[in-house]
């Protein structure tokens, strides 16, 4: 028996170590453990409620602004405005989130995952005219090719040109991403860390100059998007087909649906939205979301028994730092009791399964290019694919919502901050289903929770036994060179883990930590 | 022949807002940085950045080692996040040495040691910012405090934000190689550099004419000056107004929202709640707001 053990896992957000049991070149056990905890339930903990929307932001610079929306959403619950937001705010928080997700999709393939099945190397072969990719064939001549080596070898499978073209996508995605950012800054303020969305609605306002800037943006970033990024997608997946057979997990998907098509419903898990919210498994059937289905387990985390099996919305911790048999601070969310995915892979199987025709056309499109069933989506390449196509799906979308905005017409309502209550804030952030609890009393913070993507995806064994997400995927995989572990970290970052968003939520005390592994 | 400079970026206690802002630097661009020559004859070598460098796991670790050796003395180190230090720094920890982890305020002493100069990028890093907020449950400190503690002397320079613009962490390394290290009049008190940091956000508003008139907005939303709406502006430092944000496409006081203050040291315990009204100043003298508090 031997052990790959990767730390930090990088291209991906925050500190993150995975730790493998290998026997006979077949991963037998997976552990995933956080390397840093800041505490930010902690220190929301008696602040002014409106402060919740800068300060939960902060959990995470890759995707404020999904933290910002479901903070927002879940103040304007507990303010009791959630079906009075006017349409103009409704639309603008659609759009700022919109361009978040759909820039966010192409930094992940790009620049965190590309680099796993791109060879970068093969420029210094290049022999034409593009003066980028020759800026970058000087570059690896120069011989200090730092941030790109060293690698791991050996599975690099794509064509020079190939390999050749991608390189120059990379390059040219670091400039779309850059422009989607701008699209979001024009009714959100700034990027990273906007400010735009409030409990209420928006504080920007909508004029002609602004959409028509707006639209522009979006327009070049549609255009990569569909002549880029997808056709890349796929040009990948034909050269690593067998990644539509590994990382399957657990074969659960769970949404929360995003983008309000309409505010009048309080009911966030029911109004009507762009994704759906809801489940689907292996048997493809939607199912429908239900919030009172979801429990978090703490045996194989480091808190008493008796917190086990709490609604996040009435959760306490209560830790106990060496417990038998507990390995990591991340509690265990499970859903009906079992184990669930999250991500865009879940959005848009969930969407698709309820029988939406614009994303049916997507999806079966895709997947009639690659001569591949629905159920490839429960795999590394169906999250890349499904990735992609949430992009695209919303990304359409944009022009003709920024088109229905009236300008002069209300953008935010005004209210009263409540002595007592409680909210509830859920949307899909770009890495999945996100949610944000929220207790108030006397007019202050009393207890802020949020149950993120990332924590259902890398975390650990339940009461029942069950392995989370990301441990399920790796468990089984077969690792072809230990010193190149590809299989591993492809497997990984097909989930596109966010670790600050997972580990705020914890609440570590005492000196006794120094025993154990800080998740 | 090409000057590399060595750099090494590493993150504590962060949540990578920093890094995703650098990457919009709009002129150069972050290709430009990365790739090209940034000044003639002189390249970036960013040897390790967790976010975007093709390594993981002990070849990382070993790539940041071997730079902290070989290159000592001279490669430039950039941390973004506070460094935690409770509980000897157990709550954050970067990569393994002997199959143990290495805490953070372990890699922050042993990097900042060798380096050339020690960049800290973002306001947790600066001043500890978000995670060293009150209660501060891991004791949070920002990169000066831990130099100080470990009686490190190196040339620091704080570019704080939450996040930094991304001009004002590339101009400050173009600074560094086309004029070298800042001196000590280029930096304010809080070592921010002047051209950046220079001048308060309420002395450049658009708004400014508002605040003169008194006419303030009542509601977010409306047109007039955020004063009352809690906006930060008066006691914060940043040329936000001049240079906007994202490719100058816009700022936050443009979206109609107050400044919240992330560039202060203030910030976020003093510079909150964010959508209440400053207390305690004596306008229009704004600018003696600070020192007036310091003298308290």
């Amino acid at each position: 028996m031997g052990k790959i053990v990767i730390d930090p896992v990088t291209r991906i957000e925050g500190h993150l170590k995975i730790e493998c049991t290998v026997e006979n070149g077949v991963v037998k056990d997976a552990r995933g453990t956080g390397n840093l905890f800041r505490g930010l339930e902690l220190i929301l903990r008696g602040r002014d409620p409106r402060d919740a929307q800068i300060i939960a932001q902060r959990i995470c610079g890759v995707c404020p602004q999904s933290h910002g929306i479901a903070a927002a959403l879940n103040l304007d619950s507990a303010f009791g405005i959630a079906d009075k937001i006017p349409d103009n705010g409704r639309i603008i928080r659609n759009l700022i989130h919109g361009a978040h997700v759909a820039q966010d999709a192409c930094l992940h393939f790009y620049h965190l995952a590309a680099l796993d099945y791109v060879n970068v190397a093969d420029v210094a072969k290049y022999e034409g005219n593009d003066s980028q990719l020759n800026s970058v064939k000087d570059f690896i001549a120069r011989g200090e090719l730092g941030p790109f080596m060293p690698r791991y070898e050996g599975d690099y499978r794509l064509p020079a040109a190939v390999n050749q073209q991608a390189v120059a996508h990379y390059v040219r995605a670091l400039e779309i991403r850059r422009i989607g950012h701008e699209a979001v800054s024009i009714f959100s303020g700034k990027v990273p860390h906007s400010v735009g969305v409030v409990p209420g609605g928006v504080t920007s306002v909508p004029t002609v100059d602004n959409i028509m800037a707006y639209i522009w943006k979006i327009k070049i970033l549609k255009d990569f998007i569909d002549n880029v990024y997808i056709p890349d997608v796929l040009a990948v997946a034909g050269a690593y087909l067998d990644y539509a057979a590994i990382g399957v997990g657990c074969k659960n998907l769970l949404s929360y649906g995003m983008y309000d098509l309409d505010g009048k419903s309080p009911d966030y898990a029911t109004r009507d939205r762009l994704f759906k919210q809801g489940t689907i498994s292996a048997d493809l059937k939607p199912g429908t979301l239900d919030m009172n289905k979801i429990a978090e387990y703490v045996k194989h985390s480091w808190y008493e028994d008796s917190t086990s099996g709490l609604h996040p919305a009435h959760g306490d911790t209560k830790p106990q730092p060496g417990k038998n048999g507990a390995y990591t601070w991340t509690k265990a969310p499970r859903y009906d009791g079992k184990v669930y995915e999250v991500g865009a892979v879940a959005r848009v199987a969930v969407t698709y399964a309820k029988g939406d025709p614009k994303m049916k056309e997507l999806v079966d499109g895709a997947l009639a290019k690659l001569k591949a069933k629905p159920s490839v989506l429960f795999s590394v390449l169906g999250r890349h694919l499904a990735r992609a196509l949430s992009a695209k799906y919303i990304a359409d979308q944009l022009e003709g919502w920024a088109l229905s905005l009236k300008p002069g017409e209300p953008c935010y309502t005004t209210y009263e901050i409540p002595d007592t209550a409680m909210g509830m804030g859920i949307i899909e952030g770009s890495r999945g289903a996100l949610g944000h609890f929220i207790e108030i009393k006397d007019k202050k913070i009393a207890n802020y929770q949020a149950v993120v993507p990332t924590t259902w995806n890398i975390s650990p064994m339940d009461d029942m036994g069950q392995h989370g997400p990301i441990e399920q995927a790796l468990i089984g995989t077969k690792v072809k060179d230990e010193k190149n572990p590809f299989e591993i970290v492809r497997i990984i970052r097909s989930f596109d883990p966010c670790l600050a968003c997972s580990i705020h939520v914890v609440t570590p005390k005492g000196r006794e930590l120094g025993q154990y592994r800080v998740v | 022949m090409v000057k590399e400079i060595p750099v090494v970026y590493l993150q504590a206690a962060s949540c990578t807002g920093c890094a995703v802002s650098s990457l919009n630097t709009a002129s150069p661009t972050i290709k430009n940085v990365l790739i090209d020559q940034i000044a003639p004859g002189v390249h970036i070598n960013l040897r390790f950045h967790p976010v975007i460098m093709a390594a993981a796991g002990e070849m990382a670790i070993q790539v940041m080692e071997d730079t902290a050796k070989q290159k000592k003395g001279g490669y430039v180190f950039v941390v973004d996040g506070a460094v935690p230090m409770g509980a000897n720094g157990v709550y954050g920890t970067v990569g393994e040495r002997n199959g143990k982890p290495v805490s953070m305020l372990q890699r922050v002493t042993e990097l900042a040691r060798d380096a050339l100069a020690v960049i800290a990028l973002g306001t947790c890093a600066s001043f500890g910012g978000i995670p060293a907020a009150k209660p501060n449950p891991t004791d949070c400190q920002p990169v000066s405090k831990v130099l100080a503690a470990k009686g490190i002397k190196k040339p620091l320079i704080n570019i704080p934000g939450c996040p930094p613009h991304p001009d004002w962490f590339v101009g400050t390394i173009a600074s560094i190689l086309l004029k070298g290290l800042p001196t000590a009049d280029d930096l304010d008190d809080f070592l921010r550099p002047k051209a950046f940091y220079g001048k308060l956000i309420h002395e450049n508003c658009p708004r400014r004419a508002s605040f003169d008139e008194g006419k303030f907005a009542k509601k977010l939303g409306d047109e007039g000056c955020l004063y009352e709406m809690g906006c930060k502006g008066p006691i914060t430092y940043a040329d936000c107004p001049l240079r906007k944000w994202n490719s100058g496409t816009n700022w936050v006081i443009g979206a109609g929202a107050p400044c919240n203050g992330c560039t202060q040291p203030e910030f976020p315990d003093q510079t909150s709640p964010f959508y209440e009204k400053l207390v305690d100043v004596e306008l229009p003298v704004v600018g003696a707001y600070w020192a007036a508090k310091e003298a308290k």
